[in-house]
């Protein structure tokens, strides 16, 4: 598994050979650098550590500042680890760019944070229809949940019983995207269709 | 911002017309019939423009046969061969949704087009 962390920068839409509108999502990502290998020796599994979004050096706690320095990287807000990196050699502190990664065509998949909702009812959370009608007497059952269970027997409420409740700001992954265009003047690259999250978030495209 | 605008300048077209809602244009469309394309012009009023960068849209509207045509085109869509303006209008408004209603002589009057 192969991959690259970004942010998420905004949609547009493109137009392909046939001069139909494809919807895209724009995704700045990397430059990224190794800041750990990890080998079956040592650790057991294979596997690359990679870093992405430079911070300011007074924001490093100690601990982090001797990994850093270890891997003579710069200051870096998002450490993600990727297994078996598709058999491509990385040497600690190495830099790693979009194209290296990602070319035109291929399917990958994006996983993100989603946009938190907050505490939302079970018609927007679990697309229940709600109960009753909004005539006929009835002015409080437009958006309710019905029935969450019998009453004598199982007299409890089943677990995972869908109700209301915190919604969104979960990790969420979108799967076989393609790769409409890869930019590496810019670090951008552009995937096909919606992708998790708000502007800004934190990306992890994987192949 | 910045960077989707780096992205669209792929697509975006520097020689579209400088036109408004009212003007006349005749709009050369590239229509492709199996493996040959050929140039569809469609000329009629522009009664509204939307949107911006990628998502600008213009519709134009023109009775064909007795019938009212409405079309709605993305302002920088590579099938678009040509936009021409033939005449300008001046209307007070930024949608010309009333003129559904009139007959040709008054949408001649209230777009000051004089053909």
């Amino acid at each position: 598994m192969s991959g690259i962390l970004g942010k998420k920068i905004g949609m547009t839409s493109v137009y392909d050979d046939n001069g139909v509108a494809v919807p895209c999502t724009v995704i700045e990502a990397g430059p990224c650098y190794v800041t750990q290998v990890r080998t079956k020796d040592k650790d057991g599994y294979d596997a690359v550590q990679l870093g992405y979004d430079e911070k300011a050096e007074r924001l490093v706690n100690k601990p982090l500042k001797g990994h850093f320095a270890k891997a003579g990287a710069k200051a870096l807000r998002l450490l993600r680890e990727f297994r078996n990196f598709n058999g491509m050699k990385l040497e600690l502190g190495q830099e790693l760019r979009v194209d290296a990664v990602f070319t035109k065509g291929d399917t990958v998949d994006v996983t993100a944070r989603s946009k938190g909702r907050g505490f939302q009812g079970v018609v927007k959370r679990h697309h229940f229809g709600g109960v009753g009608m909004t005539t006929h007497g009835q002015s409080d059952r437009v958006r309710a949940p019905g029935s969450i269970g019998g009453s004598s027997y199982p007299s409890r409420v089943f677990k995972g019983m869908r109700m209301a409740g915190r919604m969104g700001f979960d990790n969420v992954t979108v799967k076989n995207l393609t790769v409409l265009k890869v930019i590496p003047e810019s670090n951008l690259i552009l995937v096909k269709g919606s992708i998790p999250g708000a502007k800004n978030t934190y990306v992890t495209i994987t192949k | 911002m910045d960077k989707i605008k780096l992205v669209e300048a792929a697509f975006v077209k520097s020689d579209i017309p400088d036109f408004k809602t009212g003007d006349t244009v005749n709009v050369h469309v590239r229509v492709v019939e199996g493996d040959k394309e050929r140039i569809q012009q469609y000329q009629g009023v522009v009664i509204g423009r939307r949107g911006e960068g990628m998502g600008a849209t213009f519709t134009v509207r023109k009775v064909s046969d007795g019938v009212g045509v409405e079309r709605i085109f993305p302002l920088h869509s590579p099938r678009l061969a040509k936009i021409e303006k033939i005449k300008d209008g001046s209307v007070r408004r930024a949608k010309l949704y009333y003129l559904r209603g009139l007959a040709a002589k008054q949408i001649r009057q209230k777009t000051g087009a004089n053909q």
